[in-house]
Parts: C-alpha cells; structure tokens; sequence
C-alpha cells in the first residue's frame, strides 16, 4: 500500500505543472507550424484536402498519427499489461485491416474522389438520397470515434494531474476542443496534417526509446522480460492475478473463457479488420495526395509505422506490467490506460512521464482535428452544397459553412466528452469500427468492384448497416444487464443499475450479425431495382483504375 | 464541376471496352483479390486458433515464447511481406498500363 501511495503522490507532486507546461510548448510549436504553412489563399480544395499538395511519405507518416489514437496507444498498452497476449491479439487487427486499405479501397478512392467519401459513393448513383445516407453514417462513426478520443483524454488528466474533480477534467476536455477547434480554423487540412506528423514523429520515437529502455534492462531478451512480468504478477496482492499470472503468456484470459467471450472476438476482428478501411477520417486522408501512386506510397508507409509501433507496444505493455507491476496500474486513476505513463515514470521519472504524458494529449488534440475536418466537410460540401444548394454554391459559402461546422462539432465534442468521459473509451472506438464496417465499407467495395450495384443497394446497405450496429449495441449487455460488481453493487455496462436490463442480443460486438446483413442488403436491394447507369460506370471505372482526370479535377 | 469532365462519355465506354483495358482490370483484381481471400483467411485461423486452440498455441518453443506468440509475429511479417510485394508489383505492372490508357484517353479527346 506504500508503494502505492508513493506513486500516486509522485504522479501528482511537483509534476502536474512540468505536464502542463510540456503540453503548452506542444499546443504552442504546434500552433506556430500551423500558422506557417496556412497562409496563402482558402479554397475548399485547401480546408478540406491541404490541395492534395502532400507527398506519400508525408501523408502516410500523417495517416499513422491519425490511427494510432490515445486509445490504440494508451489502451493497448495497458491490456498487454493487465491481459498479456489476448492484448497482442487485439492490436494485430487494427493492423490486418490496413491491408483492405491497401490492396481494395486507398487508390481507387483516391482516383474517384476529390473531397469526402460520399464522392465515391455517389459517383454513378443517384447524388442526393446516397450523399444524405453517406453524410449520416459518416457524421455517426465520426462522432463515436471523437467522443472516445474527448472520454480519452479527460480520463488522461485524472492521471497526470493528480486530479479526478469533474470541473478539472471537464476544463481540460475544454481546452483541448478550444484548441482543436483553432487548429482546423487557421490551419485547414494541411496545418492539421502537419500536427498529425509532428506527434506520429514524437509519439513513434518515445515509444521506440521506451523499448529499448525495458529491452536494455533485461539484456534485450524478450524471454526474460516475459518471466519477470509473470513473477511480478505472482506476488500481486489481488489472489486472483496472482493464481492467473501464467497466463499473461497465453491467449485466452480475456476473450477465451466462455463461448460466448469467444464469438464476440469474432464479432470484434471482424469489425476492426473491415472497419478501418471504412473510416471516413482516414479515406479522407487519401484525397491529401496527388495521384493513386502516392496514396499506395501513403498506405505503405502507414503500415511500416503501424505494424512497427504496434510491435513496440508489445514491449511496453509487458514492460509495464513486469516494472510497474498490476496492482499499481490497477490503483492508477486511469486504471489501465495509465500503464504506459506509468511505465515512462518508473523508467525516466518525471521528466518521461512529463513528455509521455504531453504526447498523449498531442495525439487526442491530433486525432480530433482530423475528425473534425472530416466531419465538417461532410456538412459543408455533401449537404450543404451538394444536397441543400443542389451544386450551386460559391467556393466562399462552402468554406464558411465548412468553418461554422467545425466549430459546431467543437462545441458537441466538449459537451459530449463532458458526459461522456466516464465511459470506456475502448468500447466507444470498437463501436465505430463497428459502424464504419456494416455501414460504409460494404458499399465502398460494391460501389468500386460491382458492375450491378446501384442506389436502392447503397440505401439499404448504409442504413441497414447503421441500424442493425447501432440497434444491436443499444440491446446489448455493453448497454445494460451486465452482471453487477460485488463491490461496488454497480453494473460495468453504461446504464449502471443492475435492474434495468433490456438487453437480448448476447454479444458486445455487433459486427458478426451487422456487417455480413449490411453486405446482403447491398446484395439484394441491387438485385431487386433495375437501375444501371452504363455511361457512370464505365467512367467511374476507368478513372478508378487510370486515375484519368484526377489531376485536372485538382488544378482549377 | 463540368470542368471535370472534359472526356465524353463515348470515350470513356471505348476505353472501358477495349482489350488493354479489360486487361488491365483482370491484373489488377487478379492480384488484388486472391491476395485480400489469403491475408483474411490467414488471420482469422490466427484468431480462431488462439481461442479455440489454446493448448496448441500456448505451447512453449523456447524460453518464454509461445507458438501463439510466433503466430502472432508471423501476422506482422505476413502483412509487411503483402505490402512490400504489392507495391513493388503495382509499380512494376500496373501503373505503365493505367497511364497508357490514361494518356491515350487525353489524345482522344484532343482530337
């Protein structure tokens, strides 16, 4: 217990305002790089694709910051540290799933669209009944993710400030949303683009130095650093990680005890393995490149990165729990998402956990941006302009619309993330993969692969997809009816009275039920309507597969 | 947005018909869609096994390391491999043809 209470008090004292500051210096270099490269003139080409002036490397270096979220880096780490291997499993399917963006979706996006996803969608479709059922699942998905991400890192603040009062986290929520906000007013798309380098750079490095670190100290044998994480478990005060220690080297602590746990992993792969593809802030990404060349370059590197930091967090997370130890990550306000701080303390005290601490805000800042001008674009150029004004709107309207949007989406970030702040941000990001996968990623490769396909497809498929995820989720045990907490006499799911249960659907994850019933949807709506625009298709398909006339839709 | 669409949509159906284009469409799904059946197949054996195998996959090879964590390893290598080759073939095979055919799209409308 001394031990325990020794480093909370060290989390708190004296490093609370090192945090702080190393945040500021982030928020202010940042800002100052933002401010650089925004100058010039705003069209919508700029706010919302930087001018698909960025190189391949530079975007794909940009799409790691963007996916390695607080809750990839943070929550993975921490369940390699709790769980073991089960941990590893679930980080080897967000990387997995970069392969449907490599070979399926990145280049022939890239070659059809200009600003958003429902470019693509709607290409031979019917405009306006695909771009509103685009701009619906797309604002959902957007929002799940941003919510995780604002739940993120007012539970971040709790760790690093010592501090677990509602106004400190619900200013720190604010102040992140102000600075978000600013970054994508002044910045657009290439000043936020910017920020997503600058903390994949910073955040791929820490974590590299991190695993070196816990590597050296066991002579760079992975082997050793697995027996001591045992050890360590063994001598854990909770009787239960203790007897279950062994099992950090082996699957099935977490998603193999019952069948049921084990088809919901299923449901789980599924949607991150289909889901990232069908992310609409990181399809966006892709229209930040000139040709289908560079977004292949964009995904290669992304993969490099990803795959790599994933590798690291293996390292981390074993580190922390063999350094660090269970019991204090499980003492840790932040419970596990505080493993990986944890760990940078124990090894370079509080200066590491001071830039730790700031590069994880960095991230939340970073991957809220990128949510943020994805979803504003969705507003201003596929309702407003497209489906409101009919197409008939100047560059000028559509980028103050754009604007008012992000600021909109601002204002329902910090409010949501208010409320939301107690819920597990894990469950809110599997949640948007689950959406992303039934909702937008079957029409997606309809839409690029199918001759026959066509709007009612599209129609049933999106919202089919969105209303069996999301309607599955809500009669879910995630929802309401998990069995309470002997302790605490709460239940874990998010209605915490253990007598409201309205729950029916079995599984956490929706994705095994929503996505392969979304994929029918598109199947038998297409069949079932006889619509086939012969002209659409053939230029849709050419331009998909040459990229004819992406550089001239870029040049006016 | 009519600026955009500078090619007619006779052209755009010739190019669609014609046999470099056909041939182009066959490489590219021909690659693309055997490798994407293997990478999917490939990792859900990996899930599969690790929870419903897990005496096999928890097995030690040696010291501290399973044939679960080899297993695991080996998903990284095999999606490195996937995007190295693929990119390598994409840009060895298929850009020269696409912009072939996009070129001679621009001199057909030229003319």
């Amino acid at each position: 217990m001394a031990a325990l209470t020794s480093l909370a008090a060290a989390t708190t004292v004296g490093n609370a305002k090192l945090n702080i500051a190393i945040f500021v210096i982030f928020v202010l270099v940042t800002l100052t790089v933002v401010v650089k490269v925004a100058s010039g003139k705003k069209t919508a080409e700029q706010y919302y694709t930087a001018g698909g002036a960025f190189s391949g490397r530079q975007n794909g270096i940009a799409i790691a910051g963007d996916y390695l979220s607080a809750a990839s880096f943070l929550g993975i780490a921490g369940a390699i540290a709790l769980q073991g291997m089960d941990g590893f499993l679930y980080s080897i399917g967000f990387l997995v799933a970069w392969l449907v963006a490599l070979l399926l979706v990145a280049e022939l996006m890239r070659n059809t669209g200009r600003f958003t996803m429902a470019d693509v969608l709607s290409y031979r479709l019917k405009q306006r009944p695909v771009r509103i059922a685009t701009s619906v699942s797309v604002l959902c998905v957007s929002l799940f993710y941003l919510l995780a991400q604002m739940a993120g890192a007012g539970g971040l603040v709790s760790l690093l400030l010592g501090v677990s009062g509602e106004t400190a986290q619900n200013l720190v929520i604010a102040v992140v949303g102000a600075v978000m906000v600013t970054y994508v007013l002044i910045g657009g798309m290439k000043g936020t683009t910017w920020v997503q380098i600058i903390k994949a750079v910073l955040l791929i490095s820490a974590a590299a130095i991190m695993t070196v670190w816990v590597l050296g100290k066991y002579g760079f044998s992975l082997s050793g650093l697995f027996t001591d994480s045992v050890d360590v478990a063994k001598t854990s005060t909770n009787p239960k990680t203790a007897a279950g220690a062994e099992n950090l080297l082996h699957y099935g602590t977490k998603y193999g005890v019952t069948t049921l746990a084990k088809i919901d992993f299923i449901s789980l792969s599924m949607a991150l393995v289909l889901g990232t593809a069908g992310l609409p802030h990181v399809l966006q990404r892709f229209y930040t490149v000139p040709t289908s060349k560079a977004a292949r370059k964009s995904v290669e590197w992304a993969i490099w990165l990803i795959g790599g930091f994933y590798l690291l967090t293996l390292v981390i997370g074993f580190g922390a729990g063999a350094l660090v130890g269970p019991d204090a990550i499980n003492a840790a306000p932040g419970k596990q998402n505080s493993a990986a701080p944890l760990l940078a303390f124990e090894l370079g005290g509080s200066w590491m956990l001071g830039i730790v601490s700031g590069i994880a805000f960095a991230t939340i800042l970073a991957v809220v941006a990128g949510l943020t001008i994805t979803a504003s674009a969705t507003f201003a150029h596929d309702l407003y302009k497209e489906v409101f004004k009919r197409g008939q709107s100047t560059q000028e309207q559509e980028v103050r619309i754009a604007r008012i949007s992000a600021i909109a989406i601002g204002l329902v970030a910090i409010f949501g993330g208010m409320l939301a702040k107690s819920q597990n941000i894990a469950f809110l990001v599997a949640l948007a993969f689950a959406v992303a996968a039934s909702a937008n990623l079957p029409t997606i490769l309809y839409s690029l692969f199918w001759k026959r396909f066509n709007t009612r497809g599209a129609l049933w498929s999106i919202y089919g997809g969105l209303i069996a995820s999301i309607g599955l989720i809500i009669f879910s045990p995630v929802v309401s009816g998990k069995a309470a907490d002997p302790k605490t006499g709460l239940s874990p799911s998010m209605v915490t009275n253990p007598d409201i249960d309205f729950h029916w659907f079995p599984l956490d994850n929706p994705g095994l039920v929503s996505i392969p019933l979304a994929f029918f949807l598109g199947w038998l709506g297409s069949v079932t309507s006889k619509e086939f625009d012969a002209e659409k298709y053939a230029e849709m398909e050419v331009r998909s597969l040459t990229g004819h006339g992406v550089g001239k839709a870029l040049e006016h | 947005m009519s600026a955009q669409q500078p090619t007619t949509s006779e052209a755009y159906q010739a190019v669609q018909s014609s046999e470099e284009f056909q041939t182009l469409r066959k490489k590219f799904r021909g690659f693309v869609f055997p490798v994407t059946a293997f990478f999917l197949v490939w990792y859900f054996l990996y899930v599969l096994l690790s929870i419903f195998a897990q005496d096999f996959m928890n097995r030690f090879l040696f010291g501290k390391i399973t044939i679960g964590l080899v297993f695991g390893f080996l998903q990284f290598l095999t999606t490195f491999a996937i995007t190295f080759i693929y990119a390598r073939w994409a840009n060895r095979e298929l850009d020269p043809l696409a912009d072939a055919i996009g070129s001679r799209l621009d001199g057909v409308k030229e003319h």
